[in-house]
């Protein structure tokens, strides 16, 4: 594969060390990189090089990252993936809420790394979702508001169902509970997340072998949902 | 074995006193007085100069205030010496120009030049007197040239008086002499001084030229030079003392006297204490100044008040330590007191009563020698007669009560009257009884002095109307002379019996008061448990004692602030002007004392032996009440236990603050401890790994390699664990732990941790029972997820691979009741409590070691919901940590 094809990847990180150590292990994959030290030179990169995927850091020198996030989402849709040493949940909420795809704290695994980058440009590089999500025992066929479990079919109630599918849609990506509660209930919801959690647990006794141990909708304590893809 | 030297080393107490002296003019600045006889000697001439001279030798000098009077030879040397403007003081229409004691403190030169120490100043001033303006300059630590003249020592104030016929007003206490750290006699011959008076170079105001006139004759002139020069001279003779006895030269101390003299609102008595002082001053003595109040005493009291004041402040200023008591005879008092305190020589004023008075009663001198055992007896004559009332003994007045004897002679007449309605059937000398019982009647009704006057009238009556010859004052039969006697006898007797047991009432009653008013106090001061408690506590009870108003200031920063005051008192900014002076200088200041008298309050400093920790201002409702001795010595009570119970505060809390700090200091120490361990280990293997893959890579087996990143993996993630707990420690004792509560499932809650538990808990069986009617529950689950985390952790770590975690949830009264139990170990019984402590270990086997912190932020969580967490051992052996979270959120 020329490097043309290769999916362009931009690094934005103020720290040498980082920039360095992600630059290793993903020349070793089929990426092609480009890196900015700061905001600023981020950006203009951003419409320079137009990246496949971003990977952002949120404690840039000169701009705040969510600021980053802002700029690039008025014009752009690239998937981002935030890499960052906060962990708060405000935080990641905050980021996911401005435009990013995913969050990842630092320190964090290659293999991690690597599952997100590859869910991210797999979302982005399929337009419209494919009809029918397959997941170990769990499928769900969009066109026919099917879900089974292993072949069975399963009854969702159709809020149950609207959140499914909106998971399903952004399968692997985390989705913050203003999100669902904005997309399935309308903005009028944004303040009730306990319906939201209700509605989750309910459909999880019904799609999770052991909902103690959910293996399909992974809880991202204080941001939101993931469906695992 | 003891040698020759040892007796004739320097005695501690020698050379503790030098030291202090030597601690005191440390912290002091130095005084420096230009002394003469006269006015026109040259001191102010001389003084200057010297200033000069310490300018010149690179000294900051100022003049404070030098007066040249517009003598050419000292504007000379006024010039080229840095002067301080005066300031204005606007009294009664005329500006008088004062000294600007404040513009000095603040200026803060090195030497400050006062001319004329005894000089009052303008009312409005800060102090009364220059001396107290000098003494406030020196406690700042500058150091005062000054001058005076020998006849404004208070001391030999009278002696100067009897010397010149002129009584000088402006004294100044000796111990300003003795304070000074150089005494510089400026002298010149009498004939000289004429001299120069004629020449016209002495300045002389012109309302006084006559004076002056009669005061410069040389006899005159020549005492005081005398005067001077030996006071000069005791005070060199006092330093070579002192030097010889810190140098341990043996010589003939004298033995150490105390004298002790009594004064009362007599004029008289400010000579005795001028003598007194005298006396002690030539024997070198400590010296006893002592007020007895007696119940006799009532109204004079009031009215001599002031005096009495006056006398015991001259006292004080002369040097004596003065004390007042409370006592119906004079005697016991007096000899109690000289018992008390070492008293050896008692000095008391000639009496000059009229002889028959002596018969009458015997005088207070007499009986005081009579008593007086071991202790002399000074007796000291003054150049008047009369009254031996200078023994303290305030005797009434001769003011007249009308309306007590008004009724002494009612009731003379009643008994007389009755007598006249019963003469037929009654002897003369039974009508005795019926005076008789009019006597006992005043004696218990009236005053001593109304009933004394009723026994005379009675005696007189009874003659006059029922002797025969019946209404003349002859009395026929000489038996009834003895019938006159009798009655007299036992009506003095009975009178004076029912007044000294009236009085005896009298003083246990306001003696009660005092003891109960103070009783109260520390009683309100021992439960008060907070400083705004003791405040409380004094300012009510001095409101109640003293029927007064009050106000206590407190430091605050650089500024006094009001934390306590009386309902309608308000203090305007002078006022607190007055209270900081009396909290920096440590002395009372305000109405009736010596220090800014035009304060409406008096302002008492509270303090301790090591500190001042604020002020109190009483406004008490009468004037005179300021000058009783039983409120003045009721306040100083007050302000001493107030602040007293102030530093117990202070110390309980100083006390608190140390164990704290050291709790912190243990605290830092294991975490210094803890950090330094916990963050080297993992770094250890990390860097062993990594360095041996870099040198050794080639030659290791695949297994090993992949054996070796596998423990750095899991020690960084190890080193990834421990910064997070740091963190969220720092974070839980910050109080910057902000929790988002939302319903969440409990559920959710145990998938999530299971899941970020996952891969290190790995294959073990986790055993989850959760009720199922569990409802949501108000947490932040995100925090609690890590509570469960750090449990399961722990669960894992301690206890067998093969042993399976049990998570279990139900709800009883309101509660969630969360348990993670294991098989492992347990926890000694004494530990259970200890385990939510920071940095406490489970002594555990080899390589499980935690960071300690697990549980304590687990802890510092749960109780941030208002939940509890709590450690129990399992029968059948294991730990079982149980978590309670409210089911509804306050």
């Amino acid at each position: 594969m020329s490097a043309e094809n290769l999916p362009r990847i931009l690094i934005i990180d103020d720290e040498l060390a980082i920039r360095r150590f992600l630059h290793t292990i993903l020349s070793c994959e089929d990426f092609s990189l480009h890196e900015a030290e700061n905001g600023h030179a981020g950006l203009a990169a951003a419409a320079a090089f137009k990246p496949d995927i971003i990977l952002l850091d949120l404690g840039l020198p000169d701009l705040d990252g969510i600021e980053v996030i802002t700029r690039l989402r008025e014009w752009s849709k690239v998937p981002i993936i935030v890499l960052s040493v906060r962990e708060h949940e405000n935080d990641k909420v905050a980021a996911l809420n401005a435009g990013a795809d995913d969050y990842l704290t630092k320190p964090f695994g290659v293999g991690e790394l690597l599952a997100r980058i590859r869910a991210a440009l797999r979302r982005s590089l399929q337009e419209v979702p494919e009809p029918i999500y397959t997941c170990n025992d769990l499928q769900v066929d969009l066109t026919r508001r099917l879900v089974t479990i292993s072949g069975e079919e399963v009854s969702l109630t159709p809020t149950e169902y609207d959140i499914l599918r909106l998971m399903v849609s952004h399968a692997g990506k985390v989705l913050t509970h203003s999100q669902i509660l904005k997309q399935v209930w309308g903005i009028a919801y944004l303040e009730q997340p306990h319906v939201l959690r209700v509605n989750i647990s309910n459909l999880r006794r019904k799609i999770e072998a052991d909902p103690s141990r959910p293996r399909h909708i992974i809880t991202e304590p204080g941001v939101g949902y993931r469906l695992t893809f | 074995m003891p040698t020759d030297n040892d007796d004739i080393r320097p005695s501690p107490e020698a050379m503790l006193k030098l030291a202090q002296a030597e601690e005191v003019t440390a912290e002091l600045g130095k005084l420096k007085i230009f002394l003469g006889y006269a006015a026109g000697v040259g001191k102010t001439y001389a003084m200057l100069e010297a200033a000069r001279q310490r300018k010149h030798d690179g000294r900051d000098v100022l003049v404070g205030y030098v007066e040249s009077h517009g003598r050419p030879e000292t504007d000379v040397l006024l010039a080229g010496l840095d002067v301080l403007p005066r300031r204005e003081i606007l009294y009664t229409g005329v500006t008088l120009p004062e000294m600007d004691l404040d513009g000095i403190l603040a200026r803060r030169p090195q030497i400050v030049l006062v001319d004329e120490l005894a000089h009052s100043n303008a009312p409005g001033s800060r102090h009364e007197k220059r001396w107290q303006d000098v003494e406030e300059i020196l406690a700042a630590g500058i150091d005062v040239y000054t001058t005076v003249n020998i006849q404004h020592f208070e001391s030999l104030n009278d002696v100067v008086a009897q010397i010149t016929g002129i009584i000088v007003r402006e004294t100044v206490p000796d111990r300003l002499l003795d304070l000074a750290f150089e005494i510089k006699l400026i002298d010149i011959p009498p004939e000289d001084l004429i001299q120069r008076l004629h020449e016209g170079k002495v300045y002389i105001p012109d309302q006084a030229a006559k004076a002056i006139e009669k005061f410069f004759r040389p006899g005159n002139l020549m005492a005081l030079r005398e005067l001077s020069l030996r006071r000069t001279a005791s005070r060199v003779d006092d330093q070579m003392r002192a030097y010889m006895e810190t140098q341990s030269i043996a010589g003939p101390w004298p033995t150490a006297e105390r004298l002790l003299v009594c004064v009362s609102g007599s004029p008289y008595s400010e000579k005795l204490i001028r003598a007194t002082c005298r006396l002690a001053e030539e024997l070198k003595a400590q010296w006893f100044t002592l007020y007895i109040e007696t119940p006799q005493g009532g109204k004079q009291v009031e009215e001599n008040r002031g005096r009495i004041w006056q006398n015991l402040r001259l006292a004080e200023g002369l040097g004596a330590q003065v004390a007042s008591v409370t006592a119906t005879d004079v005697t016991d008092a007096v000899m109690e007191y000289a018992g008390r305190h070492n008293i050896s020589k008692i000095v008391v004023g000639k009496p000059s009563r009229p002889r028959w008075r002596e018969i009458l009663q015997q005088p207070i001198v007499d009986r005081i020698i009579r008593r007086s055992g071991a202790v002399d007896i000074v007796v000291v004559s003054f150049a008047q007669e009369k009254s031996d009332e200078d023994l303290g003994v305030s005797r009434k007045s001769p003011s007249f009560e009308v309306s007590g004897y008004t009724a002494s002679l009612l009731l003379v007449a009643a008994a007389t009257v009755l007598c006249e309605l019963l003469r037929p059937y009654l002897a003369p000398t039974n009508m005795v009884m019926f005076y008789l019982l009019a006597v006992v009647v005043a004696s218990v009704r009236l005053e001593s002095k109304p009933a004394i006057t009723t026994v005379f009238l009675g005696v007189l009556a009874f003659n006059f109307f029922f002797v025969p010859p019946r209404l003349t004052f002859v009395v026929a039969d000489a038996q009834y002379l003895l019938t006159f006697l009798g009655l007299f006898v036992v009506g003095m007797v009975i009178s004076s019996l029912v007044a000294r047991a009236r009085e005896r009432a009298e003083v246990m009653r306001s003696r009660e008061v005092q003891t109960a008013s103070l009783y109260y106090l520390s009683r309100d001061l021992a439960a008060s448990a907070d400083i705004n408690a003791v405040l409380k506590a004094v300012q009510r009870n001095v409101e109640e004692a003293l029927d007064a108003q009050v106000a206590i200031l407190l430091p605050e920063g650089e500024h006094l602030d009001i934390m306590a005051a009386s309902v309608g008192l308000s203090l305007d900014i002078k006022e607190q002007a007055v209270a900081d002076w009396a909290f920096r200088n440590n002395h009372q200041a305000g109405r009736a004392t010596d220090t800014l008298v035009s304060a409406d309050l008096i302002y008492l400093p509270l303090q301790t032996p090591s500190s001042v920790l604020g002020v109190m201002g009483v406004k008490l409702m009468h004037q005179l009440a300021y000058h009783s001795q039983d409120n003045r010595r009721l306040l100083d009570a007050f302000t001493t236990q107030a602040a007293m119970a102030m530093e117990r505060i202070r110390f309980s809390r100083q006390a608190e603050q140390a164990q704290i700090l050291q709790a912190r200091e243990n605290l830092e120490r294991a975490l210094l401890n803890s950090i330094s361990h916990d963050l080297r280990t993992p770094l250890v293997s990390v860097t062993g790994v990594l360095s041996s893959l870099k040198e050794e890579g080639t030659h290791l087996s695949d297994h090993a390699r992949r054996e070796l990143l596998d423990s750095a993996c899991s020690e960084a993630e190890r080193l990834n664990r421990f910064v997070g707990n740091l963190l969220d420690m720092t974070r839980i004792e910050a109080g910057a732990i902000r929790l988002n509560i939302e319903l969440c499932d409990v559920q959710d809650l145990v998938g999530c941790a299971l899941a970020a538990t996952e891969q290190r808990i790995g294959n073990r069986s986790v055993d989850i029972r959760l009720a199922d009617d569990l409802p949501l529950i108000p947490m932040d689950l995100v925090l609690m997820t890590q509570v469960l985390v750090n449990l399961l952790d722990n669960a894992h770590k301690y206890a067998s691979a093969e042993s399976s975690i049990e998570v279990s949830a139900t709800t009883e009264n309101g509660w969630l009741f969360l348990d993670v139990s294991d098989r492992g170990p347990g926890v000694p019984e004494q530990d259970l409590k200890r385990v939510f402590d920071k940095f406490y270990r489970i002594p555990i086997p080899e390589g499980a070691g935690g960071t300690g912190l697990g549980l304590s932020i687990c802890k510092g969580i749960v109780e941030a919901h208002g939940g509890k967490i709590s450690a129990e051992n399992r029968t059948g052996g294991g730990l079982r940590i149980v978590i309670r979270l409210p089911l509804v959120q306050k």
